[in-house]
């Protein structure tokens, strides 16, 4: 039988996307009549009150229609997803650049005009920037909380070997290359219907009603695709929508609202800068005996989500190691920047990479290979993670571990690089494999959830809804697929429709790579649901059993006799002349997870995804700037659902991992400013940085029992692959001297060209104590 | 004369009614063109591309990638553009739209403007061998990786016979003179230098537009709005490239694709800078004029003029002059251009340098704006240097020489010592400052690096 799933189709939207068809919301605006475009005025300062607004200069530029301000709002005038700490008019402005008002006009240029006439004068406050200052002032979000397992102190006490340290990660901005929009309108029956780019319709939808005071049924939220999400707009497409939303109930008139690049970066979160601090105990192999971690992140002006992304780092700071005692504390800092927020790998990235460098930085002192040291750690099967979960697939991380070694001649190209490096004098080369394990659920437990509704009309063709939304990661395409598969039918039988919450309520945002898993669940069943009923229907037609009914590539015929084959459609016109019921809805929820927050323990996750990279860089150590030669890959997707689809999530995830640890940085001036706000000062990778040779195999024998055809989530785990390429370049430099390489993150140029210079110096290793 | 009209995907298209600073993207999405996207209004994603037919050196013409959010549309009165939807459709695309299927687009955002730069390399006159990928570094993907982007692109071959190669065949559409207004704002578009004059006398303020790669986003990110914008697209004398016996002269409005198709390796440092200098879609529109006109001290020409010994012809209604270049810049964006004056021609003396090379140290290692720039141009003979000079980007003010450095070395020996020694009196020449781009302390340091890296590098090839 051709199986649809596992078959390496294209993206379901591809032909639209290289024609330049297909729809993005602001693609939408021309199309309509009467529009308003909406432009905000912005404080200059990141920390103020607002003591005077008056906007009615603005009224006497042409084509203004209104200034929406606070006086505006009919609900609350609050957008928070969780706690209720983000004024959709402030009235403390709490980051620089932050909207104050909205204004309204025919054009977007009337619209930019009349914002510039607004006067507001302000109250200036004292900013806090950094982390640093925030830890300091103690300006947190959160109290320290965290997870334990054992006694990392008496461990660090008793150790032969101790390693103290700090490390601090630079953040990433999304960078969708869509930037938020949002367009609104009250439609033919009265409703306020919203096109909006975001990844959590029914937040959207929520908090519009909220704001608009309206109930959520007076309120649609359509999201036709996303020109990328990454996590970005998870919880922040909320405010622009709320303005739409609020501009066309106020007007009557469409109303749009489009962030350019620059107010895109300047209002919206990224992900968390993190420091961190340690101590780790090990012997002298290199076996971590205990370690105690705390965590800082950097959450910006709101809360957000930075409490589980948070709490995603400390799940995550053991990676693919036991650490037999082991505390990791952290605490949510509060300052005047942009509230950061969800980003691919939500906080696990930063956990993970944490690890990471506190493993090298072992390795390193120790003199050992540092794959070595890495591998001296790793879980076997029956070990559980610091909040007690056990390992599920534990295996695989040794499997990938070796055959990965083995496909990239890692042995090999290790002699090869040492003896390029003791013959070249201004170009090093380093190489460095790291393993990654990621843990798949939401960590709120009731967000595992989703809904689907699956119609057949008349004609055979069937129409799919789901909660879930298509940013890129191939979500639809998969969906697409695992229906055709369970109905048996051909892949062109079967649409989607736009996501939409008046079609499938109450959804999850599609985040936490959860988007496959739980509506591709959700549309199985209700699948499964209508071909039960049809079963029937040719059971009958048949004369034979209905489970004795085969559904194919859109024929059906008893088991075992394809010759008597009938088509699809027939069946379903029988289906419907019996008053068969030809609509199903679907719903799944994640089985087997809990986890208790208070005492830090449960099974938080439903299983693991696993995979390793192995990186190859050469720096020039004249300058810093450096090459990724060659990446080999070897990544757990379970049975891919598509192949294609995941392979391009694994080299995405991946080379945006390497654009976090390598190019892209993130600068505040000292009044906290963001002094890269715009694609001219934020670099990301180019094709330019493509490593020569990349290859990318998925684990063989990976089937994940219980998960949608045995598939596993994709969408985040690859990312953190890419802590191989910093690793790598850690490698090089460290092959200039021999102290512990201390390199900051992102790597950029002139931090690799700092990180050699200190290694040039050898003054002495830092930090280093034995005891 | 306030008609204004362009075609677009074969039709004529009215542009009348449009205000002079609006932007070609604008302008088509408006017109319901929405393929063609914004993804950062400052011509460093490509989103945008689209396809203008220029005219080749033998009176065909070829499809030139350029990107939309820094074109004016007034300023392309009477050309032909090309969207994403001008190239293929759903029904009928393109090999250069069905190479980018398999893995090429995640969102699909960045998927036409790839389209539109993979088009017009796919359809390069001269292209003999497989699609050079650097016609791809404009443009930027967050979600691919890139990978199945390259793959598809060089899974390409040479264009079969279409309508789109027959196009090429027939001559570029002209650039006529033009004068637009609107709503009392204008943009005139002479057809000579004369004109250029007549307009700039009448009209002191008048902002010259060359690429307009630096105008256009002081439009889209600085909210600029110009009362009258002079486009000099149809000046021909501005367009010259002309080899005498001491000299060559490049006019200001040449683009850098085209000097770079022209020179090929004929002055080594500017071989070397070319492909470090943004990307495709810009070298496409800007000119060496607009470099020298936004005066940056991290512009990327200057420093390998400097080093070259370039000078910079100035013309006004008054008559014209000629400035050696580190005459020309004054101060931070300040140059010794008088109202009414423009960037002419720039005059490159035949070098009599033995060693040439270009140094651009950036964040990225393509298509972005240089931390440090160092051209160095040594005259050696016998061993011993004749002659230096080295023009230098990113570490003062305007774009410099090093003086002291050049005088130092002038009769020592070209070894790695005197070398380590001139970079100490570089470093010590100049104090950078620190921005986002890099600290003050890595420029210093580069500085010095970069005459020991340019030793090493002759110890390499010799
Ligand atoms: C994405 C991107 C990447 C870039 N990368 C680089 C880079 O790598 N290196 C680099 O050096 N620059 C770079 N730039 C800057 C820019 O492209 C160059 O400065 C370009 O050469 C300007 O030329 P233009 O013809 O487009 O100038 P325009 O924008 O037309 O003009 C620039 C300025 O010069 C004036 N001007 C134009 N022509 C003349 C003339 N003949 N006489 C007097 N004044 C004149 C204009 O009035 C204006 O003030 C980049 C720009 C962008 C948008
Ligand atoms: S919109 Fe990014 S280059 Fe034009
Ligand atoms: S496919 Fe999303 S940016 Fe390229």
């Amino acid at each position: 039988m051709s199986r649809i799933v596992g078959r390496a189709v294209p993206h379901e939207s591809a032909l639209e996307h290289v024609t330049g068809a297909a729809l993005y919301t602001d693609d939408l605006g021309v199309r309509l009549t009467n529009l308003l475009h909406a432009w905000p005025v912005q404080a200059p300062h990141a920390h103020a009150l607002v003591t005077r607004l008056e906007t009615t200069a603005a009224l006497e530029v042409a084509g203004v229609v209104r200034v929406l301000t606070a006086a505006d709002v009919p609900g609350e005038n609050d957008t928070g997803p969780g706690k209720r700490d983000e004024p959709l008019f402030p009235s403390e402005i709490m980051f620089h650049g932050m909207w104050v008002a909205w204004v309204l006009a025919d054009s977007e240029e009337a619209a930019r005009l009349g914002a510039a006439r607004v006067v507001v004068e302000y109250e200036v406050l004292p900013v806090v920037v950094t982390l640093k200052d925030a830890i300091a002032q103690k300006s947190f979000h959160t109290e320290a909380g965290g997870i334990s397992r054992g006694d990392a102190d008496s461990a660090l006490e008793t150790a032969t070997r101790r390693l103290s340290g700090e490390f601090f990660i630079g953040g990433q901005e999304h960078f969708y290359l869509e930037t938020n929009a949002a367009l609104a309108y009250l439609d033919e029956s009265g409703q306020l219907f919203l096109q909006s780019s975001t990844q959590h319709p029914t937040e959207t939808q929520e908090i519009v009603a909220r704001v608009c005071d309206l109930d959520k049924h007076a309120v649609t939220v359509q999201c036709l695709r996303m020109g990328g999400g990454f996590g970005g707009k998870e919880t922040q497409a909320n405010v622009w929508a709320c303005v739409a939303g609020l501009g066309a109930l106020l007007t009557k008139r469409p109303v749009r609202v489009r962030l350019n690049r620059t107010l895109d970066m300047t209002f919206t979160g990224k992900r968390h800068p993190f420091l961190g601090k340690f101590e780790v105990a090990f012997d002298a192999s290199g076996k971590l005996e205990g370690l105690r971690l705390e965590l800082f992140s950097d959450g910006g002006w709101s809360l957000d989500l930075s409490d589980p992304v948070l709490w995603r780092a400390m799940f995550h700071s053991d990676n693919a190691y036991l650490i037999p005692h082991f505390q990791v504390i952290g605490t949510v800092c509060k300052t005047h920047k942009t509230s950061q927020t969800a980003y691919r790998g939500f906080g696990g990235p930063q956990g993970m990479l944490m690890i990471e460098e506190i493993i090298s930085r072992v390795a390193q002192t120790l003199n050992l290979e540092p794959d070595a040291v890495r591998e001296r750690n790793f879980y076997v099967d029956g070990d559980e993670t610091h909040y007690g979960q056990r390992v599920g697939g534990a295996e695989r991380i040794g499997r990938i571990w070796d055959e990965l070694k083995v496909s990239s001649s890692y042995a090999s190209r290790r002699d090869e690089i040492r003896s390029f490096n003791s013959s070249h004098a201004h170009a090093k080369r380093g190489l460095a494999i790291t393993p990654v394990k990621f843990g798949i659920s939401f960590t709120a437990t009731f967000y595992n959830q989703a809904g689907a509704l699956v119609l057949i009309y008349k004609d055979g063709s069937v129409l799919v809804n789901h909660g879930g939304t298509e940013m890129g990661q191939g979500l639809h395409t998969k969906i697409l697929q695992i229906a055709a598969q369970t109905l048996g039918v051909p892949l062109t039988t079967v649409r989607l429709a736009p996501t939409r919450t008046d079609k499938i309520p109450n959804t999850s945002a599609t985040a936490a790579s959860s988007g496959t898993d739980l509506n591709g669940a959700a549309v199985r069943n209700a699948c499964e649901t209508l071909k039960a009923r049809l079963s029937h229907v040719a059971a009958q037609r048949f004369g034979t059993a209905a489970a004795d009914v085969v559904f194919e590539n859109g024929v059906i015929y008893p088991l075992g006799a394809p010759e008597k084959a009938v088509d699809w459609k027939s069946v379903v016109m029988n289906a419907y002349v019996q008053r068969v019921q030809l609509f199903s809805d679907g719903f799944y929820r994640t089985p087997n997870i809990h986890w208790d927050k208070a005492k830090g323990k449960g099974d938080a996750f439903y299983y693991f995804a696993y995979g390793a990279a192995v990186s190859e860089v050469e720096i020039n150590t004249f300058t810093g700037e450096y090459q990724t030669r060659r990446v080999d890959i070897l990544h757990d997707v379970g049975d891919s659902l598509s192949p294609l689809i995941d392979r391009g999530q694994i080299e995405g995830g991946f080379y945006q991992g390497m654009g976090w640890l390598t190019l892209e940085e993130l600068v505040w001036n000292a009044d906290g400013r963001l002094v890269t706000n715009g694609a001219s000062t934020y670099k990301l990778p180019s094709l330019h940085e493509l490593p020569e040779t990349f290859n990318v195999n998925f684990l063989t024998r990976a089937g994940q029992d219980g998960v949608i055809y045995g598939s596993k989530a994709v969408g985040e785990p690859p990312f953190m692959l890419a802590i191989s390429v910093r690793e790598a370049l850690k490698d090089a430099i460290h092959s200039l001297g021999r102290q512990v390489v201390s390199l900051a993150s992102p790597a950029t140029p002139e931090a690799v060209y700092w990180a050699l210079e200190a290694q040039r110096e050898t003054v002495a290793p830092l930090e280093l104590e034995t005891v | 004369m306030n008609a204004l009209e362009l075609t677009i995907n074969g039709s004529r298209v009215d542009a009348s009614g449009i205000d002079p600073n609006t932007t070609l993207l604008n302008f088509v999405r408006s017109k319901g063109l929405t393929g063609s996207k914004e993804g950062c209004a400052e011509g460093e994603c490509g989103a945008c591309a689209v396809a203008l037919l220029r005219p080749d050196a033998d009176g065909g013409c070829r499809y030139e990638a350029v990107n939309a959010c820094l074109c004016l549309v007034a300023g392309l009165a009477g050309a032909e553009v090309l969207t994403v939807e001008g190239i293929g459709s759903s029904e009928s695309p393109h090999p250069a739209q069905m190479a980018l299927m398999q893995g090429g687009s995640q969102c699909g955002y960045c998927t036409p403007g790839f389209a539109v730069s993979l088009f017009c390399e796919y359809h390069r006159t001269d292209r003999t061998g497989p699609i050079n990928l650097e016609a791809l570094c404009g443009n930027l993907c967050r979600c691919t990786g890139y990978r199945p982007i390259a793959e598809g692109a060089l899974s390409l071959g040479l264009p079969q016979a279409s309508a789109f190669t027959a196009r090429l065949e027939q001559p570029a559409p002209p650039v006529p003179a033009l004068e637009y207004a609107h709503d009392g704002r204008r943009l005139t578009r002479p057809s000579s230098l004369a004109d250029l004059f007549a307009a700039l006398t009448a009209d002191p303020d008048a902002k010259l537009v060359a690429g307009g790669t630096d105008v256009l986003c002081e439009i889209n990110i600085r909210h600029a709005r110009y009362q009258h914008l002079v486009s000099l697209d149809g000046i021909p004398e501005l367009q010259r490239l002309l080899w005498t016996d001491d000299a060559l002269e490049i006019g200001a409005g040449v683009s850098i694709s085209t000097l770079e198709a022209a020179l090929g390796n004929r002055i080594p440092l500017l071989a070397e800078l070319f492909p470090l200098y943004a990307s495709r879609l810009i070298r496409n529109r800007a000119t060496l004029g607009g470099n020298l006109g936004t005066a940056s001290p991290v512009g990327d020409s200057s420093p390998v003029l400097l080093a070259l010994g370039a000078s910079v012809r100035l013309e006004s209604v008054r008559g014209e002059r000629t400035v050696p270049l580190q005459e020309f810049f004054t101060g931070f964006r300040k140059t010794a251009l008088e109202v009414g004056e423009i960037v002419t021609a720039i005059v490159i003396p035949t070098t009599t340098a033995t060693h040439q090379r270009f140094f651009k140290i950036a964040k990225r290692g393509r298509d972005d704006i240089s931390t440090v720039s160092v051209a160095i141009a040594l005259e050696v003979s016998g061993g011993v240097i004749r002659n230096a000079k080295f023009g230098l980007g990113g570490v003062a003010a305007t774009p410099a020489r090093a003086f002291n450095t050049e005088a130092f070395l002038v009769g020592k020996p070209l070894e790695l010592g005197v070398m380590r020694d001139a970079g100490r009196i570089l470093e010590s020449e100049f104090t950078p400052l620190s921005d986002h781009r890099g600290s003050a302390a890595y420029r210093s340091a580069m500085l010095g690096q970069t005459l020991e890296r340019f030793i090493a590098g002759l110890e390499v090839s010799a």
